[in-house]
């Protein structure tokens, strides 16, 4: 009865689509780049992904609060100053306490600003709805992301290196297959992926061409 | 000199932008159904990447004297955005046939992440001023080659039926790219001399 009414509640519908149903990666096809150059490691993937759900709810968060001040002529840069202010937060925290994760995600951290993920949900969601919906949105897309990059690099650190989060889980005989650390690996596993959740959540793309 | 042509072969092939570093994904991927619009927003990327690599360079160098280097990131998005904005404005002005030929895709250069990647990595590999403006005109080239090519192979795709529906649409580019990259590791160890 209660999961009925849950139903109705807009929240639960925001949530549910950052989520799921319009998940930003595997059904939107947002935020490739960093979803790719990461995951060839699982701690960097839950790195990156814990920094992008920081980025994306602040950020969205802002562009809520002064949506009414922003002048929609120069509302692009707007995002692009109070995004890339978050980003270099992020930047410092991690130099500063996690260096060596920091190290390891190089470029790609600072490259969280052109991530289209959260640049779409200030477009998209935050600059027309109220602070608390925002919250949701936020929180649920960069979950959604962060789930996808795990999963991905779960299975491109175990057929790559042979380990899972630097545990040794294959048997020593196993033979490391290169390619998969290497970029045609995040393709061929996403392109998989994307594949495989199409057909279980059954939302297919209709090509108009 | 050697060097430098050795850097440009490296970007443009060896260690591609897009398909080696996996950058611009986003735009690669939405814009490579037809050649035509996938020409048009290579040679604007082209553009773009040179232009900012070539500006942002000194004012790296500026912000290195004063010691403010953790707003780079800050400084170099902005540089992106105005300099996209003025060369939309510019190239409308006075060379209004070949605005209408890639003009439309100037504005979305601004999220496009190679620009900022190529100012971002000359940072992190410590380049002067020649490597930089070698690199970023070869990355461009590298992923103007990049869309070139995945468009041509999407548009024959076109015409086929037998794409598993769930990967129809943006999910077969991922193929597309994966085996593509597979064929530019191909370069991995060439050298010209």
């Amino acid at each position: 009865m209660k999961l009925i009414r849950l139903r109705y509640k807009k929240w639960y519908n925001i949530s549910r689509d950052g989520l799921t149903t319009n998940n930003p990666i595997a059904i939107a096809v947002l935020g490739i780049c960093s979803a790719l150059a990461v995951t060839n490691r699982v701690d960097n993937a839950i790195a990156m992904g814990l920094a992008v759900v920081f980025v994306v709810t602040m950020s969205s968060l802002t562009v809520s609060l002064i949506r009414n001040f922003i002048p929609s002529r120069v509302r692009m840069v707007t995002y692009m100053v109070i995004i890339s202010s978050f980003v270099i937060m992020v930047q410092l925290f991690l130099e500063a306490f996690f260096p060596l994760i920091a190290a390891a995600l190089g470029a790609f951290l600072g490259l969280i600003i052109t991530n289209c993920i959260v640049m779409g949900r200030a477009e998209a969601f935050a600059v027309k709805n109220p602070l608390r919906y925002t919250f949701f949105d936020g929180i649920a897309n960069g979950l959604g992301y962060t789930y996808v990059l795990v999963i991905v690099a779960v299975v491109r650190e175990l057929l790559a290196f042979g380990t899972i989060l630097d545990v040794r889980i294959m048997p020593d005989t196993w033979t490391n297959w290169v390619a998969m650390a290497l970029a045609p690996g995040g393709f061929f596993v996403l392109g998989l992926l994307i594949w495989a959740l199409r057909e279980l959540t059954n939302n297919f793309e209709t090509v108009s061409e | 000199m050697v060097d430098i042509f050795d850097l440009f072969i490296t970007s443009v092939l060896t260690q591609n932008i897009a398909l080696t570093f996996i950058l611009g994904m986003c735009p690669l991927i939405a814009i490579s159904t037809n050649v035509k619009n996938a020409k048009g927003m290579g040679i604007a990327v082209i553009f773009v990447v040179t232009l900012t690599g070539i500006i942002n360079y000194p004012i790296y160098l500026l912000l290195r004297a004063t010691g403010t280097e953790t707003l780079s990131l800050l400084v170099f998005i902005t540089t992106i955005a105005a300099t996209v904005q003025f060369l939309e404005l510019f190239i409308e002005k006075y060379f209004p046939k070949m605005y209408n030929s890639f003009g439309l895709f100037l504005p979305l250069i601004t999220v496009n992440c190679v620009v900022l990647a190529v100012s971002l990595f000359f940072v992190n590999r410590d380049y002067n001023f020649i490597q930089t403006a070698t690199f970023s005109f070869g990355a461009g080239i590298g992923w103007f080659l990049a869309i070139v090519l995945v468009a041509g192979i999407r548009e024959k795709l076109a015409q086929n039926t037998g794409i598993p529906r769930g990967l129809a649409g943006r999910g077969i580019v991922f193929i597309i790219l994966g085996i593509l990259s597979l064929a530019f590791i191909g370069f991995t160890g060439l050298s010209i001399f």
